[in-house]
């Protein structure tokens, strides 16, 4: 209409557009420059290793092709250790849950003192791995060591927890267990919390006992805390190292030499500097977290009770 | 409260039925007994890392272990710790390191779902997945070539070499953009049409209205930051360098004749995130039920 009015509006809109696109990429910059720096080049590169064979100095010295790989995969030292990483996991990941569902459902009961008790319970998550593994390291102690103590006082024998073969993965994963309490609780207790007060009148009146109503009616309103916890437990599990670096180094006799551990123990533990062979295993961390992500979510997605 | 409704029930005092009361109580009764049960044995933990930390070796390390300090409380294991290894310096490398990392994280995440959220941003789910993709890679399977890229320049043994992986994380930009995609859309056209810029309303409207949730990411990148352990020990190969999450681990090999050291040196690496449990629990509840599903 105006003729030959220089910028025309929509010309100027559209200018004035990709000036606020480019603020808007602007605001990503800082993030996504921490995120490319330390974890996506970082990930072109542990793959890039992985097909390196290392010299003494861990410089890559050559391309191996898949040869780590099949190195892997015919060793029968890294089968155990993938055994032993699936055990970590599921005794850990299953007694913390059952626990902090337990500690959850007593809770949500209407009593006095449910602050006191959740602040307590709640305590543990205050631990790191260093922490918590240095304290039950102390109290594993075989000689002297207070479970010990306290078990002689019921008349059963000193166990061996991080020197029997047959006993530390499960030492460890006490630790574990007991250090994630907090959190599994505070998750499960949300969302207990969250469930309307009506659903449970209106169970209550329908005649639902006390553990009916826990097991019937909350059970499955929670289900999307419970698989929260499932993904992020396992996940969680995988990707344990402190407690196992403390309380055993892998031992006795590799009964605790996790995937992440035998990575550390390739990688950096005396002056192995194995880089190419720990990068294999790395990837191998990468795919085994990527798969069980993906099949929880297949699997359990469909089974869980969203409103 | 519930008798109002019930036309048929007795005297209007308020007061349950007794039948009613009493099951109910004996119900409480388990509750209590479960509840005590658990909190005994859970929490021993916690009473002798606390107790234990005061105990003499003939208390501590006797067979069998003594619960109390029959020979008196000794504050000198603290004394002690804090001469084996450099403690009082670790803990202002940890600290040094938690304040980078709180800030750090603050700072990218805010701006990043600010884009993500107000922003007219080309590709948006684009951006919005690659940064979440983040928290699907373990960073343990990328710790090899992180360590090398600090080998390379020079960082490591280092405070920031300690940090700098830390000053963005996926979960702090998904928990931001949660709490954004929650605010009121009318505030942002009222304060373009006032002409405030694309900062000012950032800075002046925004931060302060989810002020909430950035305390929340800051006791989580606090926590973590203060309690990490697996890049510390492949940063920090010094004494004087370390962690106080190192540091502790060094007080064992240092003596493992005085587990009352031992427990001292634990305690002091956990006054801070204690604290935190105690006094931030809603900031710690609301970080976690934003993934949760909630």
């Amino acid at each position: 209409m105006a003729g030959a009015a220089p910028p025309r509006p929509s010309e100027r809109a559209g200018r004035g557009r990709r000036r606020e696109e480019l603020a808007a990429f602007v605001y990503l910059v800082p993030a996504l420059v921490v995120f490319i720096c330390f974890f996506f080049v970082p990930l072109g590169r542990s793959v890039y290793l992985s097909f390196q064979r290392s010299d003494i100095f861990g410089r890559p010295n050559g391309f191996v092709g898949a040869r780590h790989y099949v190195e892997l995969l015919t060793d029968p030292d890294f089968g155990r250790t993938l055994l032993v990483t699936l055990g970590f996991v599921l005794l850990t990941v299953i007694p913390s849950l059952l626990i902090g569902l337990v500690l959850a459902l007593l809770l949500a009961g209407r009593i006095r003192l449910v602050r006191f008790f959740r602040t307590a319970f709640a305590l543990p998550f205050a631990f790191s791995v260093a922490t918590a593994a240095v304290l039950f390291g102390v109290m594993m102690d075989p000689a002297t060591g207070v479970i010990n103590s306290l078990l002689s006082l019921v008349g059963i024998d000193a166990v061996g927890w991080l020197t029997d073969p047959g006993v530390a993965l499960v030492s460890v994963a006490i630790t574990s267990v007991w250090m994630q309490l907090g959190y599994t609780m505070l998750v499960l207790s949300a969302g207990l919390g969250a469930v309307p007060d009506d659903v449970i009148e209106a169970a209550r009146l329908d005649g639902a006992s006390g553990l009916q109503l826990q097991t019937r009616v909350m059970l499955p309103l929670i289900t999307p805390q419970l698989f929260f916890l499932v993904v992020t437990g396992t996940i969680q599990a995988l990707q344990s190292f402190g407690q196992i670096n403390i309380l055993t180094t892998g031992g006795p006799d590799r009964s605790t030499t996790t995937l992440v551990y035998s990575i550390y123990e390739v990688a950096f533990a005396n002056n192995n500097s194995n880089f190419g062979a720990g990068s294999a295993q790395a990837i191998v961390l990468l795919i085994v977290v990527l798969a069980i992500t993906a099949v929880q979510f297949g699997v359990l997605e469909r089974k869980v009770y969203y409103n | 409260m519930a008798t109002a409704t019930l036309p048929r029930s007795g005297p209007a005092t308020g007061r349950r039925p007794s039948g009613s009361t009493r099951i109910r109580g004996s119900r409480h009764i388990g509750t209590y007994v479960g509840l005590g049960v658990l909190f005994v044995v859970l929490l021993f933990p916690v009473y002798y890392v606390l107790v234990g930390s005061f105990m003499s070796p003939a208390d501590i390390n006797t067979f069998p272990a003594h619960l109390w300090p029959l020979h008196g409380f000794v504050a000198g294991n603290y004394a002690t710790a804090l001469q084996v290894i450099p403690l009082a310096r670790q803990y202002l490398n940890s600290a040094a390191v938690a304040v980078l990392v709180v800030l750090g994280q603050l700072i990218t995440s805010v701006l990043a779902a600010y884009a993500l959220v107000f922003l007219r941003l080309r590709a948006r789910r684009f951006w919005f997945f690659l940064l979440l993709s983040t928290m699907m890679i373990p960073w343990e399977s990328i710790i090899i070539p992180n360590y090398l890229a600090m080998a390379e320049l020079g960082l490591v043994n280092g405070i920031f070499a300690l940090a700098l992986p830390y000053l963005a994380a996926g979960f702090g930009v998904f928990l931001v953009r949660q709490a954004f995609l929650a605010f009121p859309m009318e505030l942002r056209d009222a304060a373009r049409v006032d002409g405030v810029s694309t900062f000012g309303f950032l800075w002046r409207v925004v931060i302060p209205l989810t002020r909430p949730t950035l305390a929340a990411l800051g006791v989580w990148s606090f926590l973590s930051a203060w309690n990490m352990y697996f890049w510390p020990l492949l940063i920090s190969q010094t004494p004087e360098n370390q962690t106080i999450q190192i540091g502790i681990t060094q007080l064992q090999s240092a003596d493992a004749n005085d587990p009352g050291m031992v427990l001292a040196g634990v305690v002091l690496a956990l006054v801070p995130t204690l604290l935190l449990v105690l006094f931030g629990q809603r900031f710690i509840v609301r970080g976690l039920t934003a993934g949760s599903g909630k």
